[in-house]
């Protein structure tokens, strides 16, 4: 993998990041009415001493090629606006909710990929048996749900019948004060039910990938060969077929980010976890605009760091693909 | 690829007429889809849902936003509210028989306008490729960096939320998998010997594009096209569950979002319409796969 290649993926991440940063300037100019009115927000009735001072911010006075240039400029200084809802910089809001957000997808993701792999993988050793038809079943399951209403079934399960699990926050009010150990296994506990609902999703779509793929790998020449020199069955599905297997998953994997992001959405506002997820319903309730719009900033720019992970790893991954 | 023939088909043995009859690709399909026991499933969920929601209120009056009863009142406990009734006092059944139209209603137009977005531009990009085709992806790609449904939200609060902001907003941000299926199918489909073939008796780039290949990408198109009546539906179910739906207008996301805080009070009003959203898209994707199946002999059995 060349030097080039990397800076010209770089070279056009930014390049996407800045197109987010006009889109995000656009639509508040497209919205009807004010802008400076929009940006404040419905906060009860904004004074003129506040939208004046948002005018001069925005420099709403002035040419939309220079409100652009200003808009532009402060968010590459960091600057993702102010939000007049909580009187604090959105970037700061930002930073407080993101640490519960990414536990919350990454542990969703991990989960989803080990288990979805691994059904994938059992199903894929007889096609046209029970397990097969099982995942065949449940990805379908898994995609027809909506997430917001697994997360509520859940709550209903965990919060009357078995009240095994946390079903609201990110940790216990009496446990605030604990020693580090225990405040994380609290925290690990509240993220049980979150992640779970977030993963059967992605779960099932993993499943079904990775089966189609393994099927696709076991019928090749070089798993023959591994057969026939007397490779176990289990060495020949995870070590020599996974490995091939893998690639699709890791590029779909790459690719879910997105989705993560928005189903997080919907889990986070479920089970009241105080992440940017939350965070943007909160502030679309408020009409928050500028926070609505920095977390919209935030998200698209973490996709676009993925997508750059996910193309690099994979093309590292595979040597095939390594030499381009 | 292998050819719909008259050896695939199950041709009267003996009989020189019929085993000389070459099946068509659309009566082979159909053969294939009528076979097909989930995807037939599929196809009754559906009718079911779309009866009750198109007819249910010939036979079921009552405003769901009326309220007819005391709240919380169980299901199947009283005759004249047989699913019970939610945290004011509205009864479940009259909500989830018109709660199911706006669903729908976004759900087809959304897909709709995936559609035509995606194909236009898929099209395109695949057929003259250059620097159309690269602008066009970069477009794109552009698209798919936005996280749906948050973009979705931002739109919808920006432009006032009725059926048609969500529908275009939903439509907006699905269209980029479109765009990429309908490109591959034209990237492959234009260098068949018959597209060479229409080229050289003259036939213009729009007739090529409509005529000759689109026909021929029909398939994982529909496919695709009936996944995403899925995806919208959930889409637009999210959306009203977060209260960004029109307010004026009962759906069944609506009635599990308004029902949210009381949900350990009373089960059945959140249980009911998430289950009617879990059979549409359900019976759409049982559909989605076994269309999937008849329409791409090369994947069966995946």
């Amino acid at each position: 993998m060349s030097l080039s290649f990397i800076l010209r993926r770089l070279g056009y991440g930014v390049l996407l990041i800045f197109g987010v940063v006009v889109l995000n300037f656009l639509l508040i100019r497209l919205a009807p009415g004010d802008p400076a009115v929009v940006i404040a927000g419905e906060m009860g009735g904004a004074t003129e001493e506040i939208l004046d001072r948002i005018r001069e911010d925005y420099g709403l006075n002035q040419p939309l090629t220079t409100q652009l240039a200003i808009y532009v400029g402060n968010v590459l200084q960091g600057d993702l606006g102010q939000s007049f809802f909580f009187n604090q910089p959105v970037s700061r809001l930002i930073a407080q909710r993101i640490g519960p957000t990414i536990l919350l997808v990454l542990t969703a993701q991990v989960l989803s990929i080990l288990l979805g792999v691994f059904l994938g993988v059992i199903a894929s050793r007889k096609p046209n048996g029970p397990a097969s038809a099982f995942v065949s079943i449940f990805a379908t399951i898994g995609y027809a749900v909506p997430v917001f209403w697994t997360g509520i079934m859940l709550i209903i399960l965990f919060a009357s019948v078995v009240p095994i699990f946390p079903i609201e926050g990110i940790q216990s009010v009496r446990l605030r004060d604990a020693p580090l150990l225990v405040r994380g296994l609290d925290i690990a506990h509240h993220l049980v039910l979150p992640a779970f609902t977030l993963a059967v999703v992605y779960l099932a779509q993993y499943a079904r990938l990775s089966r189609a793929s393994m099927l696709d790998v076991l019928g090749s020449d070089y798993i023959r060969t591994a057969r026939a020199k007397g490779g176990s069955e289990r060495a020949i599905l995870f070590k020599h077929a996974l490995r091939n297997a893998a690639l699709p998953i890791l590029t779909i994997a790459g690719m879910q980010f997105g989705n993560l992001i928005s189903g997080a959405l919907l889990v986070e506002t479920v089970f009241n976890w105080p992440g940017i997820g939350r965070l943007a319903f909160d502030s679309i309730l408020r009409r928050d605009y500028p926070t609505i719009m920095g977390v919209l900033f935030f998200a698209s720019a973490a996709v676009v760091v993925a997508n750059i992970l996910t193309d690099l790893s994979y093309r590292w991954a595979d040597p095939r693909l390594r030499e381009q | 690829m292998k050819q719909p023939t008259a050896e695939t088909a199950p041709a009267a043995a003996g009989d020189p007429a019929t085993a000389q009859r070459v099946e068509s690709p659309a009566r082979e399909a159909w053969r294939m889809f009528s076979r097909n026991v989930p995807a037939l499933l599929g196809v009754f969920l559906l009718a079911l849902v779309l009866l009750a929601t198109l007819y249910g209120k010939l036979f079921y009056g009552g405003d769901p936003f009326e309220i007819v009863w005391a709240p919380y009142e169980p299901p199947l406990t009283t005759p004249s509210v047989p699913l019970g009734t939610d945290y004011l006092g509205r009864d479940i059944v009259a909500g989830l028989l018109t709660g199911g139209a706006p669903t729908l209603t976004v759900g087809a137009s959304a897909a709709l306008i995936t559609m035509v977005i995606g194909i236009s531009l898929g099209s395109l990009a695949g057929y003259y490729g250059g620097w159309v085709d690269n602008l066009l992806m970069r477009i794109t790609e552009f698209f798919q960096v936005l996280p749906a449904l948050l973009f979705a939200m931002v739109l919808v609060t920006l432009f006032s939320p009725s059926l048609w902001t969500i529908a275009i907003a939903i439509g907006v941000v699905s269209w980029p998998q479109t765009a990429r299926l309908t490109r591959a199918e034209f990237l492959r489909i234009k260098e068949l010997e018959y597209v060479t073939a229409a080229r050289a008796i003259g036939a213009r780039n729009r007739r090529i594009i409509w005529k000759v290949i689109l026909p021929n990408a029909a398939p994982p198109l529909i496919v695709s096209a009936t996944l995403t009546i899925g995806v919208a539906v959930l889409f637009e179910a999210g959306l009203s569950f977060l209260g960004l739906g029109d307010p004026n207008v009962m759906s069944w996301g609506l009635m599990i979002g308004a029902n949210r805080d009381y949900m350990l009070d009373a089960w059945w009003p959140v249980t009911f319409p998430g289950l009617a959203i879990f059979v549409t898209v359900f019976a759409v994707s049982l559909i989605g796969d076994g269309l999937n199946d008849a329409l791409n002999p090369k994947l069966r059995g995946r």
